[in-house]
């Protein structure tokens, strides 16, 4: 006799909003439960004094403040650059590659360049970031729209010889000395001049920008439908006349551009030093699950990014505070709610049936 | 002669982590799932695998070879099948996109074995030995070892190094020669096929990925306790993290074959270890970071020559990477 199995899982056709939300108020809650009893038992701090100490490390004073918005607003940046190439299914894993990319050509141009006049030298840095970053970027593409070439490993791989380039260059400026320090010391040639009273502005002001000019590009825009349509079906695309391997590696190559800046505003306006472990510092991977979690839409990642910063300048800040904690913890935090995150889209694309009463009588 | 042999050596001993990675992935990748949460699962492999050892030879007086073996292999299998488990409950049961399930895998595993690694380094060092575990694991065959060049190369490594062949060899037959083999493949090619089949599709993926996962933790092990001198660091989680994403490329680069991962993990080994002895053997300066930079570069050449020239069984699992959602039929 056959039996209804006790769970049955379906899909879900759509949900209210309200819903939505709830759920996944409701995984973060949990997730930041988990949190303060894993902060508990290693730190030994209560619960109210670990989500003290997180605001204060990341609200608490204007240098804490100015740090969040700087890396709330490079890891919006990432996950902005990534939206157009998610949208249309191309999955873009490297961003990481892509910054380090812009970030080294600043770098070079900065290091080789140095003497030209600043507008000049401004424009250059500028220009080699952004070409350098591309390229990165529509490589995979080029070879995912004439040959099929799996975007995923290709884009993967293409972080490390970033990663190894980067590299080449850091030990060689640095010769014998123990770390790279800052490039051009005493000149500072190269160095974003500093507006509204902060060199962060720069990049703050791009992510503005870029955020609201992304969302416009995707939603209102003739390119921004294409993507759309290679993304739900490469074949209605090309049906509809669509050339899928012209916006294939148009895209891609926006992807890599918007990477670029973000590589370029780092090195020039903020950390006039390049390493392969700072300049993008892993943010281009944690972009990729931003951009997904916020399905595409540049405002929700606004919200997401500051979320995944407070997570983790916050849990830094509890290292500064504890002894013995340490500061890799973060990353627990961030993956753990994460996780939690991640998970909940279960219960907002399927609904979970539990075996009725009703049934079993039948069965 | 000396320095080619040490190199040689070297790079043996570095691919068998890689290798050991790899045999994980194409067994989860087999499975449909393509995991990118390797990095992750390999560094809380590690530092468990460590953390375990060193616990049990700061224990006992007289620490015993077999089961310093056991706890340190044991203990390393058992947290990356843990890790593995968390991917697989996500992509498998909850069915939310693998990459970003084994990217979060990778930022919260490296995590872990880095905070819970540290917890063994003493206050104010940067690093802590397991002396004996170390010995342990380099012990080369008594006898053997000495039998002048051809000792050196093929009998001077710890048993983690013949472990890796053996694994290799029993993975690839089990794969190609059993029917339970046979079936999971079945369940990376077309779950719905599968299941149709009355293959229990989720069963098969929970266990391959959950094994696949435990052998990748026993790369992260073989890191620290040998390739790493039994010494963890704190540096030690990014170490790992950056030569596990090797094992994703090596995958590709041995086209899902466990028996080609042998020597492909070796061959990125020498690429990798080139910078510190060709320049001694032949004279020419190579670059450190350009040099490792090969191996990655190697991979995205196979990738592309994998879409236009490789024949069909050299191919990856045709599902690899989507979710199974049995309703979707």
């Amino acid at each position: 006799m056959h039996k209804e199995p006790l769970i049955r899982v379906a899909k879900r056709d759509g949900m209210p909003l309200y819903q939505n939300i709830l759920i996944r108020a409701v995984a973060i809650v949990l997730a930041m439960l988990l949190v303060v009893l894993f902060v508990h038992f290693t730190a030994g701090i209560s619960a109210g004094t670990t989500i003290s100490y997180m605001w204060e490390g990341v609200f608490g004073n204007s240098i804490y403040l100015r740090d969040t918005v700087f890396y709330t607003a490079k890891l919006l940046c990432i996950a902005v650059a990534l939206a157009p190439a998610f949208k249309m299914r191309f999955w873009n894993c490297g961003a990481e590659g892509q910054v380090l990319a812009g970030g080294l050509a600043t770098a070079v141009v900065m290091v080789y360049c140095g003497n030209l006049p600043a507008p000049l030298l401004y424009l250059v840095m500028f220009i080699s970031a952004l070409a350098l970053a591309a390229i990165w970027g529509i490589l995979p593409a080029v070879f995912k729209a004439k040959m099929g070439v799996n975007e995923t490993l290709f884009t993967l791989m293409m972080n490390y010889v970033a990663i190894k380039l980067v590299d080449f260059f850091y030990n060689k400026w640095k010769g014998s000395a123990s770390s790279l320090g800052k490039l051009n010391k005493g000149t500072k040639a190269g160095y974003l001049p500093d507006l509204f009273g902060s060199e962060n502005s720069w990049l703050l002001l791009a992510v503005v920008i870029l955020t609201i000019a992304v969302y416009f590009y995707l939603s209102k825009t003739k390119h921004g439908y294409e993507i759309a349509v290679v993304g739900e079906s490469q074949r209605t695309a090309e049906y509809a006349g669509i050339n899928v391997k012209t916006v294939t590696i148009r895209t891609m190559m926006i992807s890599g551009i918007i990477c670029g800046i973000c590589g370029f505003m780092t090195v020039a306006g903020h950390d006039h030093s390049i390493s392969s472990s700072t300049t993008a510092g892993g943010y281009g991977f944690t972009a990729i699950i931003v951009a997904w979690l916020a399905k595409f839409n540049t405002g929700f990642m606004v919200l997401i990014s500051l979320f995944v910063i407070f997570l983790e300048r916050g849990t830094s800040h509890i290292a500064d505070k504890c002894s013995g904690f340490d500061a890799s913890a973060s990353k627990i935090v961030i993956g753990l709610v994460l996780f939690f995150v991640i998970g909940s889209e279960f219960f907002i694309n399927y609904k979970i049936n539990l075996r009725s009463k009703h049934d079993k009588e039948v069965a | 002669m000396a320095t080619l042999i040490g190199w040689i050596v070297r790079a043996v001993v570095f691919g068998s982590v890689v290798m050991y990675g790899a045999m994980g992935e194409i067994l989860t990748e087999k499975a449909g799932h393509l995991n990118l949460g390797t990095p992750g699962i390999m560094c809380t492999g590690g530092a468990f695998g460590f953390a375990a050892a060193y616990a049990y030879e700061n224990a006992v007086d007289n620490p015993n070879f077999l089961v310093c073996i056991l706890v340190a292999v044991g203990t390393a299998f058992l947290a990356g099948a843990l890790a593995g488990l968390i991917y697989c409950f996500l992509t498998a049961t909850l069915l939310v996109n693998q990459n970003v399930v084994g990217l979060t895998l990778t930022i919260f595993g490296v995590g872990v074995g880095k905070f819970f690694g540290t917890y063994v380094i003493p206050e104010g060092a940067v690093s802590t030995k397991a002396v004996f575990a170390n010995k342990v694991f380099i012990a080369k065959i008594p006898g053997l070892s000495g039998l002048g060049i051809v000792g050196e190369l093929l009998f001077s490594y710890g048993f983690m190094i013949y472990l890796a062949i053996v694994l290799a060899i029993v993975v690839h037959l089990f794969l190609s020669r059993t029917r339970v083999g046979l079936n999971l493949r079945a369940v990376g090619e077309n779950p719905a096929t599968a299941d149709a089949a009355g293959i229990n599709v989720t069963k098969y993926k929970y266990c391959a990925i959950m094994i696949g996962s435990g052998i990748t933790g026993l790369g992260g092990v073989l890191y620290v306790l040998d390739y790493g001198n039994g010494t963890w660091a704190t540096a030690s989680g990014d170490a790992i993290e950056a030569l596990a994403w090797l094992s994703v490329a090596l995958v590709i680069f041995v086209r899902w074959n466990t028996l080609r991962a042998i020597w492909g993990s070796y061959l990125f080994g020498l690429c990798y270890w080139a910078y510190n002895y060709v320049p001694t053997l032949i004279g020419v300066n190579v670059s450190t970071e350009l040099a490792q930079m090969l191996p990655y570069i190697v991979t995205i050449v196979i990738l592309i020559l994998g879409c236009t020239h490789m024949k069909q069984e050299n191919q990856g699992p045709a599902y690899l990477g989507q979710s199974y959602f049995r309703e979707d039929r």
